[in-house]
C-alpha cells in the first residue's frame, strides 16, 4: 500500500557574528589566520579560565531577532551543552537552552498571493567551535586531525524554524529570504563556503492520517551542508530515500547524516541511539543576561530599512516585480542602484542596464557590487550618452565593456574608440549607394521578397561605418535607393 | 622572635623599614622548607631559585618608599596548587596536569605579586580539591604538623599545613565545601572563604563553579584582613566577582556587647566530638562573659547540606573537568582512536575520588535524572540560603565549631566516602549559601588544634573579622607545633 | 540501590572514562550509597521552591568588544602532547559526528 506523506522540513542556521572579537574573550574575531594564532587561554580552554560576554555580540543577534520579528526576551541565561570533541575545547559549549534570547519570529517567503510566513522558533546565542583538518583525503580514511582553534568561541546564533516547509524549494527560499534580511543588517559576512553561514536541515515524512506530534516523527538530520543549493539537493535526495524505505516497509531511522556534494546523496554520519545526553545545566561562570527596555529600544533606533519595505517602495517606483525581487536580494546591488537612479532619474532604463549589461559583467567576472568597477555616477553618464543620441544602445554596450576594463569614463572611451555615432545623412546615403551597387543579387533577392536580404545590406553598411551609422537611419536609407535604383 | 615566627603584617612591616631584607625573609622560609618538608609534605613545588632572585631584586632595586608602598613586600606566599602560575608548574596535585605550564597567572597571583609578596612554592591539595584530607593527592601525603600521622585537612591541606608550620607566613587556599576552614581548623591556623563573588577566581582551576572561592590562610586576624583585602575586588575577567566597597585592610573595633551571635542547635546536637564540644563551650562562654549576646537559632535545612553538595558539586565538576582531554594539554595515554584516547587518557590521568565525583555528576545531570538530582538539589540549596536569610534577620553573626571533631588518622576513613563526606557538615553551608566563613583557632584538645567557625551575611567579612579579632586578643593560644620537637 | 552497573558504565561512557568490570562494580556499590544517602532530599516538598544557580545576585556583565593579544602561537601549543604545524594532533576519528 503506498501511502500519501506530507513532507516537513524544519531548518537550523548557524550565523557568525562581525564583531571585533569572539563571544567570551578579546582574541580578534578573524577568518583565515595561520593555526591558532587567534588564541588565548580563554578560548583555548586551559585551567581556570572564565568566559565574559562580548555585549556587540548581544547586540548584533538583537538585531537579527528583531529583524525576523522574534520577542527578545527581557531576561535569558547561558547553559552548558556538553560533548566530547577535540574541535570543543573545554568540552562543553556555552549556549542557550531552556530561555534563548529570542522566540516566535517569523520570514515571509513568496510573492504576492503566494505570500507565507515561515515560523522561527528560537534565536539563541552560543560559541563556535574550532577547526579540524584531517590528514588524509576525508574523515573516514584520515590517520588522525590537527586541531585548529582560532574559530573556537566566534560568536554565533542559531536561528531556528518551526517545521513549516514542506518542498525542498520552499526551503531554499526560506534560506534566500533568511540571507537578505540578515545581510541588510551587516552582522555577518554569510559566507557559506568560509561557514560564516551554515545550515542543518530537518527532514520527516508525515503520513497523512498522523495525528500526533511532530516531534515524535523519525527525524532525519542533514549537518552542515555549504551551500543553498546543496540544502536543496540534500533535502530532495532525503525525501526519495525516505519514501523509498517507507515503500519497502522499512522504518526511517532517527539519525544524522552528512552530504556528498559529488554524488548528491547523503550518508549516515551517526544514529541517534549512540545519542548524545548534551546534560545540559545553566553556566554558573555567566550572570543571567538581562536586556534594559532603554537598550532593546537603542539596538531597535539602529535598525535599517529592512527588505519588505524596500521592495514596496520599489514596486512604487515601478520597477517590475521580478527586477524588485533582484534588486533587493543583494545589498551592494541595491546601493548601486539607489546611487544610480538618484544620478539618473529614468527608473526603467537604470534598472535594466544595471540588471542585464553590467551584471552580466560582474558576473562573468565574479565581481560584487560592494566594489563596483564601474561607478554608478559613470553609468548614469553613459546612459545620459544615450538619451542624447550620441551612442546608440549597442554603442553604448561596448562603451560600457571599455569602462569595465579600464575604468575610464564613457566620454574618454568615446573619445579614444571615436566613437560618435554618425547621424549625417548625406555621408550615409553615399556608403548606402556604394554598398547597393556593390550587391545586386542580394538586392534583387530583397525585391524579389527576401526581407532577409535587407538586413546583410544592413550589416555591410554598419560594417563599413564601423558600426557608428544610426541602425534605423541606414535601414529607411536602404529601402530609398533601392526604389530608386530599381 | 624568629623571623618564621612572624606573620605576614610583622614581615612585612620590617622589610618596609629595613630592619629585615626580603632575601631574609625568602631564606628564612626556604630554610624551613627545606628542613622540615619531607616530613609535612606540603609543597608540590618550592621554586627557591626563583623566589630568592625576586627578593635580590626588590632589596636591590627598591627604595625604602617603594617598599613602603607595597602591602606585602617581602612576604614569602604560597599557593595552593590549583591556581595558576606562569612561573611554576601548575598541578592540581593530578597526573592528568603533570608538566603542565600555565601561560597566564591566576588573579589573585597577580594582585598578590603586585602587593610585594614573593612567591616561594605550589602546595598540596586533594586532586581538584575534592577531598577533606589532602589524602587524595596524585603525588603525595600532607601530614599534620601538629601529629604527623594526622591529616592536615583539606583540600588546602598543603596550603594550611604550611602556614602552621611556619614554613610561610601566609597562603592562599580554595574552598568549595570547608577546604580552607576544615584544613584551618585541623592545624590550628585561620582561614576565610569569603562571599561568594569577593575574589576573582579567575585562574583557579574550577571544582564546582558556584561554590568555589579564593581565601588566604593566616596566623592571624590581622594578616586575614590584610590579605583579604589585597586580593578581593571586581575582576573584568570574572563575571561573577561582584562589585562590593573592599575589605578592609585592617581589623575594625568592635563593641562585642551590640553583636548578636546565633547558635543554631542543628550544629550543636549528637555526633560532635566531646573535646570538641568542650573546647568550644569554654569560648562561647568567654564570648559571654566579654559581653556578646547568645542567642539561640534555628538553620532547619542543615540536615539536607551534604547531601545537596553532593549533587552540585559534583554535577559541576563533571563538567569542568571535561576539559582535561589530552588534546591542548597535559599527559595523553596513546589511543587507537579518538575515543579510546579520551577514555584512557582520562581513565588514567585521574584518581579514583575524582574519577567517582565524575561519575556521581555525571549521572546527576544525565538525561531522565536532572530534575531528580540536579534541579532538586539547587532548589534545596534555595531553602538553605533562605535559612541563612532568616537567621540573618536576628543575629549579626553565627558561630559553630567548624568541624564536629578532631584530626583523623592518616587512612582512617579511606574506606568509606559517606564518612568523609560528612567531615565537611559544618562548612559547606555557607559555600551553598554564598555567605562569608572564618575559622579561626580557639586552642588545642588532646594536643589538637580546635577551630571555632563564625559566618556571616554576605559581604559581612568586616564584622566577622573584627569579631574574631576581639575574641584572638582575648585567648591565650598554644604556641606553634613544635614539628615533633626537633626544630628549636 | 539507586544505581546499576549498566547505569555507571553508561555514564562511563558519557565521561570518556575507560572502566573495568571491576571498578564498575566498586563504583556502583560505592555511589548508589551516596545517591542512598541523597534520597534524603525527597523529603523536602520544593515543587514552589525556584532554583538557585547564582548564589548572589549578579547583573548582567560584558565587555567591550575590544580585541586584546592573542598567545603567540607557539605558547598556545606548548602544553599540547603532540603538535605538527602549529596544530594539536588526534588521533583518527571513528565516530563521525560531535554536536
Amino acid at each position: 500500500m503506498s501511502a500519501a506523506y506530507e513532507v516537513v522540513i524544519g531548518l537550523e542556521v548557524h550565523v557568525e557574528l562581525k564583531t571585533a572579537t569572539k563571544l567570551f574573550c578579546g582574541c580578534a574575531n578573524a577568518f583565515g589566520q595561520e593555526p591558532n594564532t587567534e588564541t588565548c587561554p580563554v578560548c583555548l580552554g586551559m585551567p581556570g579560565v572564565l568566559p565574559v560576554l562580548n555585549g556587540e555580540a548581544v547586540s548584533l543577534a538583537a538585531r537579527a531577532a528583531l529583524a525576523l520579528h522574534c520577542e527578545i526576551h527581557s531576561y535569558s541565561k547561558f547553559d552548558r551543552k556538553q560533548y566530547f570533541y577535540p574541535d570543543l575545547p573545554k568540552a562543553y559549549q556555552i549556549s542557550q537552552y531552556d530561555q534563548p534570547l529570542a522566540e516566535n519570529g517569523y520570514v515571509e517567503i513568496g510573492f504576492g498571493e503566494g505570500k507565507r510566513k515561515i515560523g522561527i522558533e528560537r534565536i539563541h546565542l552560543e560559541e563556535d567551535a574550532g577547526k579540524l583538518n584531517h590528514i588524509g583525503n576525508r574523515l573516514g580514511d584520515a590517520t588522525g586531525s590537527l586541531v585548529d582553534l582560532n574559530r573556537a568561541g566566534v560568536p554565533l546564533i542559531e536561528i531556528v524554524s518551526r517545521p513549516q516547509m514542506h518542498s525542498p524549494e520552499e526551503a531554499r527560499q526560506y534560506l534566500t529570504e533568511l540571507k537578505t534580511i540578515l545581510s541588510y543588517l551587516d552582522i555577518s559576512d554569510l559566507r557559506m563556503e568560509e561557514g560564516s553561514m551554515r545550515c542543518d536541515a530537518n527532514i520527516s515524512l508525515k503520513p497523512s492520517d498522523y495525528t500526533g506530534s511532530l516531534f515524535d516523527l523519525p527525524r532525519v538530520e542533514i549537518k552542515n551542508v555549504n551551500s543553498f543549493r546543496n540544502v536543496q539537493r540534500g533535502i530532495e535526495y532525503e525525501i526519495g530515500r525516505q519514501k523509498e524505505r517507507l515503500a519497502q516497509g522499512l522504518a526511517i531511522v532517527r539519525e544524522t547524516r552528512g552530504f556528498d556534494d559529488a554524488s548528491g546523496t547523503t550518508y549516515s554520519q551517526r544514529s541517534k541511539e549512540e545519542a548524545n545526553d548534551y546534560r545540559y545545566f545553566p553556566e554558573p561562570d555567566l550572570p543571567p543576561l538581562v536586556l534594559s527596555e532603554e537598550w532593546l529600544a537603542k539596538q531597535q533606533h539602529m535598525m535599517p530599512e529592512l527588505p519588505d519595505s524596500l521592495r514596496a517602495g520599489l514596486l512604487q517606483r515601478g520597477v517590475a516585480e521580478r527586477d524588485v525581487q533582484v534588486l533587493v536580494q543583494d545589498p551592494d546591488l541595491y546601493r548601486y542602484w539607489q546611487q544610480a537612479v538618484a544620478e539618473f532619474s529614468d527608473v526603467r532604463q537604470v534598472t535594466n542596464w544595471i540588471l542585464s549589461d553590467y551584471s552580466r559583467l560582474m558576473n562573468a567576472h565574479s565581481l560584487s557590487f560592494a566594489a563596483p568597477t564601474v561607478t554608478a555616477k559613470a553609468l548614469a553618464s553613459l546612459l545620459r550618452l544615450i538619451e542624447s543620441g550620441t551612442l546608440s544602445g549597442k554603442m553604448a554596450k561596448e562603451v560600457l565593456e571599455a569602462m569595465f576594463e579600464s575604468g575610464e569614463t564613457p566620454q574618454a572611451v568615446v573619445k579614444r574608440l571615436g566613437l560618435i555615432q554618425i547621424t549625417d545623412q548625406d555621408a550615409i546615403r553615399d556608403i548606402v549607394s556604394s554598398v547597393v551597387m556593390a550587391n545586386p543579387a542580394v538586392v534583387k533577392d530583397f525585391l524579389g521578397g527576401k526581407d532577409k536580404a535587407l538586413a546583410f545590406l544592413v550589416g555591410q553598411v554598419m560594417k563599413q561605418t564601423k558600426g557608428q551609422a544610426k541602425p534605423d537611419l541606414v535601414n529607411d536609407l536602404l529601402r530609398e535607393v533601392i526604389a530608386t535604383y530599381a | 622572635m624568629a623571623i618564621i615566627d612572624w606573620d605576614a603584617y610583622d614581615t612585612a612591616q620590617k622589610v618596609q623599614s629595613g630592619e629585615v631584607s626580603a632575601l631574609e625573609c625568602v631564606d628564612a622560609a626556604l630554610e624551613r622548607i627545606a628542613s622540615w618538608d619531607s616530613v609535612i609534605g606540603a609543597f608540590l613545588h618550592v621554586d627557591a631559585e626563583g623566589a630568592r632572585e625576586k627578593a635580590r631584586i626588590m632589596d636591590s632595586t627598591m627604595t625604602r618608599e617603594a617598599k613602603a608602598a607595597l602591602p606585602l613586600a617581602g612576604v614569602p606566599v604560597a599557593i595552593k596548587d590549583n591556581m595558576v602560575t606562569t612561573d611554576m608548574p601548575t598541578t592540581a596535585a593530578s597526573q592528568i596536569l603533570k608538566g603542565f605550564r600555565s601561560p597566564y597567572n591566576a588573579t589573585v597571583v597577580e594582585r598578590l605579586v603586585r602587593a610585594g609578596a614573593i612567591l616561594v612554592g605550589k602546595t598540596n591539595l586533594d586532586e581538584f580539591a575534592m577531598g577533606s584530607s589532602t589524602e587524595h593527592s596524585a603525588y603525595k601525603v600532607t601530614r599534620n604538623p601538629w601529629d604527623t600521622e594526622r591529616v592536615p585537612g583539606g583540600s588546602s591541606g598543603g596550603s594550611a599545613a604550611a602556614v602552621a608550620a611556619r614554613m610561610v607566613p601566609f597562603a592562599l587556599g580554595s574552598d568549595t565545601g570547608g577546604s580552607i576552614r576544615l584544613p584551618a581548623s585541623y592545624c590550628g591556623v585561620l582561614g576565610i572563604k569569603p562571599t561568594y563573588g569577593r575574589v576573582s577566581r579567575y585562574g583557579l582551576i574550577a571544582y564546582a563553579s558556584s561554590l568555589d572561592q579564593i581565601g588566604p590562610l593566616t596566623r592571624s586576624v590581622r594578616d586575614a584582613a590584610k590579605i583579604l583585602h589585597i586580593i578581593a575586588g571586581k575582576d573584568p575577567r570574572d563575571a561573577t566577582s561582584i562589585d562590593a566597597s573592599s575589605v578592609s585592610s585592617e581589623v575594625g573595633p568592635v563593641q562585642i556587647q551590640n553583636v548578636r551571635i546565633g547558635l543554631p542547635e542543628e550544629y550543636f546536637g549528637d555526633g560532635m566530638d566531646s573535646r570538641v564540644r568542650d573546647k568550644i563551650d569554654n569560648v562561647l562562654e568567654q564570648l559571654r562573659s566579654m559581653g556578646a549576646r547568645l542567642v539561640p537559632i534555628s538553620l532547619p535545612h542543615t540536615r539536607y547540606a551534604i547531601a545537596t553538595y553532593y549533587l552540585i558539586a559534583p554535577a559541576e565538576a563533571s563538567s569542568n573537568l571535561s576539559r582535561y582531554d589530552g588534546v591542548r594539554y597535559g599527559q595523553r595515554v596513546v589511543g587507537q582512536d579518538l575515543v579510546s584516547m579520551y577514555e584512557s587518557t582520562r581513565a588514567k590521568g585521574f584518581g579514583h575520588e575524582v574519577k567517582h565525583r565524575i561519575l556521581l555528576g555525571t549521572h546527576a545531570l544525565s538525561a531522565g535524572y536532572y530534575d531528580a538530582y540536579y534541579l532538586k538539589a539547587q532548589k534545596v540549596r534555595t531553602l538553605i540560603r533562605q535559612d541563612f536569610e532568616n537567621a540573618f534577620k536576628q543575629v549579626d553573626l553565627i558561630v559553630t565549631p567548624t568541624v564536629p571533631d578532631l584530626p583523623f588518622k592518616l587512612g582512617e576513613r579511606e574506606q568509606d566516602p559517606l564518612q568523609m563526606y560528612l567531615t565537611d557538615i559544618f562548612t559547606v553551608t555557607t559555600n551553598l549559601a554564598g555567605i562569608p566563613g572564618l575559622s579561626q583557632p580557639i586552642g588545642l584538645a588532646d594536643g589538637l588544634p580546635v577551630g571555632l567557625q563564625w559566618m556571616g551575611p554576605p559581604l559581612a567579612e568586616d564584622l566577622i573579622l573584627s569579631a574574631a579579632g576581639r575574641l584572638e586578643s582575648a585567648l591565650t593560644l598554644p604556641q606553634w607545633p613544635m614539628l615533633g620537637g626537633l626544630d628549636r | 540501590m539507586s544505581l546499576t552497573n549498566k547505569e555507571v558504565q553508561h555514564v562511563a561512557r558519557l565521561a570518556r572514562l575507560a572502566i573495568l568490570p571491576p571498578e564498575i562494580a566498586e563504583a556502583t556499590g560505592t555511589l548508589g550509597r551516596v545517591l542512598d544517602y541523597i534520597n534524603l532530599l525527597n523529603e523536602l516538598d520544593t515543587e514552589h521552591v525556584l532554583p538557585t544557580t547564582h548564589v548572589v545576585p549578579l547583573l548582567t556583565t560584558w565587555r567591550e568588544d575590544r580585541v586584546e593579544p592573542s598567545l603567540p602561537p607557539q605558547v598556545a601549543v606548548q602544553n599540547g602532547p603532540e603538535v605538527l604545524s602549529q596544530m594539536f594532533v588526534v588521533p583518527k576519528i571513528l565516530d563521525g559526528g560531535a554536536g
